[in-house]
């Protein structure tokens, strides 16, 4: 077990490394940060200094080094916009973020999951068609019209909940978190719900199906010849045989939540990671899309982790001492 | 414990049993007009081939036809009590209690991310309200009583852990944990190697007659039931067209089907010869020839069989046809 999670985390660094070179090189190509920075009534001497100031100036091979030698002792270079660490800048930006692709995936799971087994379960009721119905609207309706949608409803016309930016916030184990508070929840309730309109549609989709398939398995039948009560079949039996496919799904979208919110964090204002992400990048602000893209990275790697540990322990199949070799 | 034997009641009782199932092509008959009855201790051997609707029997009788599947007609009585149309609640309580049932693909009936002790003991707890500790005791017991080795710590594991052979073992104990009056097993050992059949076998056999529970045995192998049951019932279509003691209906069966069914088990036939078999092939349900479900393979049909056979009685046996081969019998 831990040899496994030793070995997974050496390959997480080949990883982190890797895209930080595809990312250092994939920018340098795209063009002089100089040119953005500076203003453009400089004389070519002023230009020098600034390009000499934020080491622009060296050869890229020699530039990727001295990021790397930096990188390696946790500084991730400076914001050639703000100025400061850009691990700082990103760190500031994401618990906004975290907050809310957290509430996004328990609103999407704690929904998805009870109305796929319904759906499941009574498939040709009159609700569970209309969920089905319902799930396809979800998929198939573009982010931002949605978001704009919600806007339009609940913010204007009904007035129920503020439409843009992020509550006030309170600080919790050191981290500023607004959805704590029913005022600051108020405020994430629209971009979360927004966000979460895909993923519902997906896991109740695939919630679904997996109920469909596993029912009509021989073991559901002889858990009822044993007599069980139907919440012990479906509750014990038929759910933790669909957790096991739908574990490795909802990891995968809370990794693409947290780091694909940008239309959202647009809309609504919200002031996280991806709104900075997107500014950075027409500023060519380098060191603060690398860190960005690291910190996704390592991220993403952390919740499959995560993934395959929760998997080994819902499924005795896999049990990852087994798999070390 | 034992309920007092209520005097000159078949412990099972099926009447002109139905069960349909709604599809694209209208509802078919999986089940028609099954008739049978089991006494306290009795074994029933249900043959038939695929599809003749001999597993549907007993999911019947267990009250486990999902939809689109029903029961539309007939009774079925356990111990005197109208199992038909009863309320799920209460048949659930019998379920795995008085009446448990095992299955074909051991591979496939325990559930595979569930320790052998939960699945167990929830088999316990759902019927008993003792202590965790009893209910161990239980399980632990039912698994040694069906040869498992070490039972207490085989108790820990999961099924991945168990060979076939085991698996069916582990499934033959849930069911037994209760000392049910009546046991239902649908084909319990085609899936196993041909050893451990036998040793499954045996072993059903003699827990069966330790505990006095009636069996139903549902098998297509003819073999299998010559040394295990009491009586056999031969389904064809969602009928039973011939039933008696086994050794009558073996050694000479009265319907051309069961005949025919005998005739083709090789080891019936002279070595090098032509192994005989029945022409044709098993209907489907949707298309089942009016009048008896046999009559297009069958050698004797005549004009006759294009109305539904009635039974016909010679002592204890009874046979669905036309032109029952009483002649052959002698």
């Amino acid at each position: 077990m831990t040899v496994y999670v030793l070995r997974r985390l050496a390959q997480t660094l080949l990883v982190l490394l890797l895209t930080s070179g595809l990312v250092f090189g994939g920018l340098y190509l795209v063009g002089d940060p100089v040119e953005i920075l500076v203003n453009p009534q400089a004389d070519q001497e002023e230009r020098a200094r600034s390009a000499a100031a934020l080491g622009l100036d060296r050869p890229a091979l020699e530039q990727y080094w001295i990021f790397l030698k930096g990188a390696f002792s946790g500084d991730l270079g400076k914001s050639f916009v703000f100025g400061r660490s850009a691990l700082e800048v990103i760190i500031e930006r994401m618990p906004a973020t975290l907050e809310l692709a957290l509430l996004a995936m328990v609103m999407s799971v704690g929904l998805g999951i009870p109305l796929g087994l319904y759906a499941g379960l009574r498939p040709h009721g009159l609700a569970a068609r209309a969920i089905m119905a319902g799930s396809i609207l979800g998929f198939s309706l573009p982010t931002f019209w949605v978001g704009l949608l919600l806007i339009m409803v609940f913010a204007v016309q009904l007035g129920w909940l503020p439409s843009t930016g992020r509550g006030p916030t309170t600080e919790f184990l050191g981290v500023q978190v607004s959805i704590l508070t029913w005022e600051g929840l108020r405020y994430a309730l629209l971009p979360a719900l927004n966000l979460a309109l895909f993923k519902l549609s997906l896991i109740v989709r695939l919630t679904r199906a997996q109920v469909r398939e596993q029912s009509l398995l021989d073991y559901i039948r002889f858990a009822r010849a044993k007599g069980l009560k139907r919440a012990r079949v479906i509750g014990v039996h038929l759910l933790k045989n669909i957790l096991i496919p739908l574990i490795t799904v909802i990891g995968l979208e809370l990794g693409s939540v947290i780091a694909f919110a940008v239309v959202t964090e647009t809309i609504f204002a919200w002031p996280g990671m991806g709104k900075l992400v997107i500014d950075s990048i027409f500023q060519l602000d380098r060191p603060v899309v690398v860190a960005y893209l690291l910190v996704t990275v390592f991220m993403f790697i952390m919740i499959n982790l995560v993934v395959d540990l929760l998997y080994s322990a819902l499924d005795p199949r896999v049990r990852i001492a087994e798999v070390k070799s | 414990m034992r309920r007092p034997v209520s005097a000159s009641c078949a412990l099972l009782q099926v009447r002109d049993l139905v069960t349909e199932f709604a599809g694209r092509e209208g509802r078919l008959r999986a089940v028609d007009r099954v008739s049978f009855s089991l006494e306290r201790g009795e074994i029933l051997g249900l043959v038939g081939e695929s599809g003749s609707g001999k597993s549907v029997t007993g999911f019947s009788i267990m009250g486990l036809v999902d939809a689109p599947g029903r029961i539309a007609g007939g009774s079925v009585k356990f111990d005197g009590v109208e199992l038909v149309g009863m309320a799920d609640g209460e048949l659930r309580r019998l379920r795995g209690k008085r009446i448990a049932m095992i299955f074909q693909d051991p591979m496939m009936t325990l559930n595979p991310v569930l320790s052998i002790e939960t699945q167990m003991l929830e088999t316990v707890l759902a019927h008993d309200a003792v202590p965790r500790q009893e209910a161990r005791r239980r399980a632990i017991e039912a698994l040694g009583l069906v040869g498992i080795a070490s039972p207490a710590e085989r108790l820990a594991q999961y099924p991945h852990q168990f060979s076939g052979g085991m698996r069916q073992r582990v499934a033959i104990a849930i069911a037994l944990l209760h000392r049910p009056d009546l046991i239902i097993a649908d084909e319990p050992t085609t899936a196993l190697d041909v050893t451990v059949q036998g040793q499954i076998l045996y072993e059903m056999q003699r827990l069966v007659r330790e505990s006095g529970a009636a069996l139903v045995w549902i098998t297509h192998d003819l073999a299998v039931v010559a040394g295990l049951a009491d009586r056999v019932a031969v389904m064809y279509a969602g009928r039973i067209v011939e039933q008696g003691s086994t050794a009558e209906v073996l050694d000479a069966a009265l319907h051309p089907y069961a005949r025919g069914l005998l005739d083709s088990v090789p080891a019936a036939n002279a070595a090098g010869g032509r192994l005989r078999q029945i022409p044709g092939m098993t209907p489907s349900l949707a298309h089942l020839p009016a009048g008896c479900a046999f009559r297009d393979r069958c050698a004797y049909a005549d004009d006759a069989c294009a109305a539904v056979p009635g039974i016909t009685l010679r002592g204890s046996r009874q046979v669905r046809c036309h032109h029952p081969l009483f002649e052959a019998v002698s």
